[in-house]
Formats: structure tokens, C-alpha cells, sequence
């Protein structure tokens, strides 16, 4: 399990704990987030933006 | 004369700086890039400074990647603590305070200042604005053991202050001459349900009216309000908008209207000079957004590596970060008649633009119906 951090924003994807309120369950990897997805926080595109790995 | 040997030099270490390097860097790994900027060059999230006392952040715990840092991991020249004077167009050059650069292709990505009403009043010069991170830690440090915060505009940036700071404890009130908040942004129907649910949070409004005069007392500061009102404070934040820097343009002769005219591909009056972000004035608009930058950077960077690419903005929602009631905005064309449908109760509600020909182009989502954001999109005709 990985996680990513929005560049823009700095909100966290824990891909163990998806994001259920956004339809994303637990354990969903980054690949697997819509492609439609966007920053809960700062509204950026999954696919404008990629989000940095950080260290789980 | 163009020289491809010299190097793509921007100038601005804001979001859209940092990203035109970065989105240049994904598609030529060779370019020399240069960035000057006239601050340290620290990268941090000019979005966050409105939301930071709910992120339990402080102003040097806001910095995402240190100065060093964005330049190894991009691999471009930092020039920090450099401030960029004149553009030499004919000599493809800059000026700074540290010497000439050489540019082949220019990237101005200046930002914006904020706007100040002219204010009467013996403390009218203690009226702070929050426009970067300096100028945030300063705030913060102003508002160490003091309770009482007026903000003048009710826009974008003066609610998510009003609610990060009612949500730390802060006594708030809000004065704006339009009589519901986000008035520029949002319908009537959409601006009444902000306005309630941040008065639910305890801040206080005072619309319909603006502030005349700010004048010192014994404990703090006196706003005098055009309606004949008086109201205390011991922090003034003034939060009415943002002007385009465009004097060094401007000074090179560049075209100016409200901010730095760039055409299709972002390219101002001078093909080999850009301009993205806060400074730029994209058709007749001014989009000082996150999302506007994300897209025309990526145009830009294609433009920049020989690719002429126009930029194409898809639908970019504004997200306000009020806690309290938040929203959710893709505002419709002005140019475009139609009617707006509501939907929802309370501070939940579902706005939708359409046209004459029932085509959706806009639309405002506030509370639990932010939610739907995605869907919406998908709906919008541009």
C-alpha cells in the first residue's frame, strides 16, 4: 500500500484507506482511482496532476 | 534574436512558475530552464494560507518542498532572492537585481497584488492582506493572544478566512457592500446558505454596507461603516481582490487590459513571451484559480518545447473551503442567457444554469451537495 500526496495542496491518498466518502474503498491502489477523480481539497484533476509517492 | 542555446527563464515561484518548469521538464529533460523569483522560492499552496488554522498548520509548517528541494527535483536554475527589473525584448534578455539572463522563450508567471481600498483613518495603514506567506506570517503573528478579527470582502478569500478563523476561536465580522457573501461567485439562493451557515458558526455579518474609516483606540482599531455603524477589532484583514502585476510588461510595451493579454496558446503580444496564472488575462477574463494554471501550464509547456498547443479549459470548478458550508462553483458564461434550478434545503443545495436550448453551463453546489461535484462536471457544456 502506497501514499500519495496532492502537489498542489498537499492532501493525502492512503491507498489502505481509499476514500470512501468519495466512493473509493479501502485498498484501492492510485492506478485504480477514476481517472474522473478529483483533489477533495483543491479540485485538481487526477489527470492534471500526478500526486508524489511519499514514504508509507 | 532567438538563441535556442539559452534557457527557458520564468519568472515567479507561485504555483504557476513552479508548474510551466515542472511540465516542461516531463517533456524535455535537456532544456535548460531557469527560474528567477524575488522571494526564497519555497513551494507552499497559496490555497492553504485560508485554511491553515484549521490544518493546524503554522506559516513555516505551509512550506510543501523548500526552495533547494523543487530546484533538485525539477532540474532547473533557481535564482531566489532575485528580482527581475526590466524585460531587454530586443536583446532577449532580462535585467535583475543580480544581473542580465538570457532567455530564448519568456515566461512571466508574476501573480497578482491584492487590491486596497482607499481607507480614511489614523490606522488605516495597520489593514493587512494575506497574499503570501510573508505576509500570512505576519498575520499570524498579529493575531497571537487577540480576539476580535474584522475582514472587509466577503469574496472567496475573505470567507474561508472568516471561517478558519471563527473555527480557531476567533470573534469574526464580515463587511461587504453586496448584501450576501461570494456575491461575484454565486446565485442568491446559493450566497443566503453561506451566509447562514457561517453566521451559525458565529460570524458575523455586516452587509450591505463598506468601510469608510479605520482609526485607532485604546484596545485596538474602530471601523466607522457607511451605514452609520461603528465596530471594534484588534485585526483588520482586507480581502477585496486581486490586481494583475503587469508593470514589468507593461514597461516592455507588452499588451495590458486588465491583466497581461495572452492569446490561444498564452503567448502575450511578444511570441517569445508567455504569461500564465494571476497576471494573465486570458480572452477578456482574469482566472486567478488553481485549476486555469494546471491546464494552461501544460499547454504552455508543449508551446515552450515546439509543440504549439492551444490551451483548452475544460470546466474548472472553484471549490471555496468554508467548513462551515462548503462550495462548489462553475460560474456561467457571462454572456450566456438562461435560468438557474434549485434543488436541496437548507445549506445542502443543487444549483444548475441552463441555456435557452436546456444545455447546462454552469452550476453551484453548497453543504453535502459538493459531493456531486464529478457528475456535474461531466454535465457542463462549454
Amino acid at each position: 500500500m502506497q501514499v500519495w500526496e496532492c502537489v498542489v495542496c498537499g492532501f493525502i491518498y492512503d491507498e489502505a484507506k481509499g476514500l470512501p466518502e468519495d466512493g473509493i474503498a479501502p485498498g484501492t491502489k492510485w492506478e485504480d482511482v477514476p481517472a474522473d477523480w478529483a483533489c477533495p481539497d483543491c479540485g485538481v484533476a487526477k489527470a492534471d496532476f500526478s500526486m508524489q509517492l511519499l514514504a508509507a | 534574436m532567438t538563441d535556442a542555446t539559452d534557457p527557458i527563464v520564468i519568472i515567479g515561484s507561485g504555483l504557476a512558475g513552479y508548474t510551466v518548469a515542472r511540465e516542461v521538464r516531463k517533456l524535455d529533460a535537456q532544456r535548460a530552464l531557469v527560474l528567477v523569483t524575488g522571494d526564497g522560492g519555497d513551494f507552499y499552496s497559496k490555497p492553504m494560507l485560508s485554511n491553515a488554522l484549521a490544518q493546524n498548520k503554522n506559516a513555516a509548517q505551509l512550506v510543501n518542498t523548500p526552495a533547494a528541494t523543487m530546484a533538485a527535483q525539477i532540474g532547473l536554475a533557481l535564482r531566489n532572492g532575485t528580482k527581475a527589473t526590466r524585460i531587454d525584448r530586443a536583446a532577449h534578455r532580462i535585467e535583475t537585481s543580480d544581473g542580465a539572463i538570457g532567455y530564448s522563450q519568456l515566461v512571466l508567471a508574476i501573480g497578482a497584488d491584492p487590491i486596497r481600498l482607499p481607507l480614511g483613518g489614523d490606522a488605516a495603514d495597520r489593514v493587512r492582506s494575506v497574499n503570501d506567506l510573508r505576509d500570512y506570517a505576519a498575520f499570524r503573528t498579529e493575531l497571537g493572544g487577540t480576539r476580535r478579527v474584522a475582514i472587509i470582502g466577503a469574496g472567496l478569500i475573505g470567507c474561508e478566512f472568516a471561517n478558519d478563523l471563527a473555527g480557531a476561536g476567533f470573534s469574526v465580522v464580515v463587511i461587504d457592500p453586496m448584501a450576501r457573501p461570494l456575491a461575484s461567485l454565486l446565485p442568491p439562493a446559493a450566497g443566503d446558505a453561506v451566509r447562514l451557515a457561517l453566521a451559525d458558526a458565529g460570524i458575523e455579518w455586516r452587509l450591505g454596507t463598506g468601510v469608510e474609516s479605520v482609526n485607532a483606540t485604546a484596545a485596538g482599531m474602530r471601523l466607522s461603516l457607511a451605514d452609520g455603524s461603528t465596530l471594534d477589532a484588534d485585526v483588520v484583514l482586507s480581502a477585496v481582490g486581486l490586481r494583475p502585476r503587469t508593470q514589468l510588461a507593461r514597461e516592455a510595451g507588452l499588451t495590458i487590459e486588465r491583466g497581461i493579454v495572452v492569446d490561444a496558446h498564452g503567448r502575450t503580444s511578444d511570441p517569445d513571451i508567455m504569461a500564465i496564472g494571476d497576471c494573465a488575462q486570458y480572452g477578456s477574463a482574469v482566472l486567478p484559480y488553481v485549476l486555469p494554471i494546471m491546464n494552461a501550464a501544460r499547454s504552455l509547456a508543449r508551446t515552450l518545447t515546439g509543440n504549439p498547443t492551444p490551451i483548452a479549459f475544460p470546466t474548472m470548478p472553484v471549490i471555496v473551503k468554508t467548513p462551515a458550508c462548503p462550495v462548489v462553483v462553475a460560474p456561467a458564461p457571462k454572456d450566456v442567457q438562461g435560468e438557474w434550478s434549485t434543488e436541496g434545503d437548507g445549506r445542502d443545495l443543487k444549483l444548475v444554469f441552463s441555456d435557452g436550448a436546456q444545455r447546462v453551463r454552469g452550476f453551484a453546489l453548497t453543504g453535502a451537495r459538493t459531493g456531486e461535484r464529478a457528475a456535474l462536471v461531466k454535465m457542463v457544456t462549454t
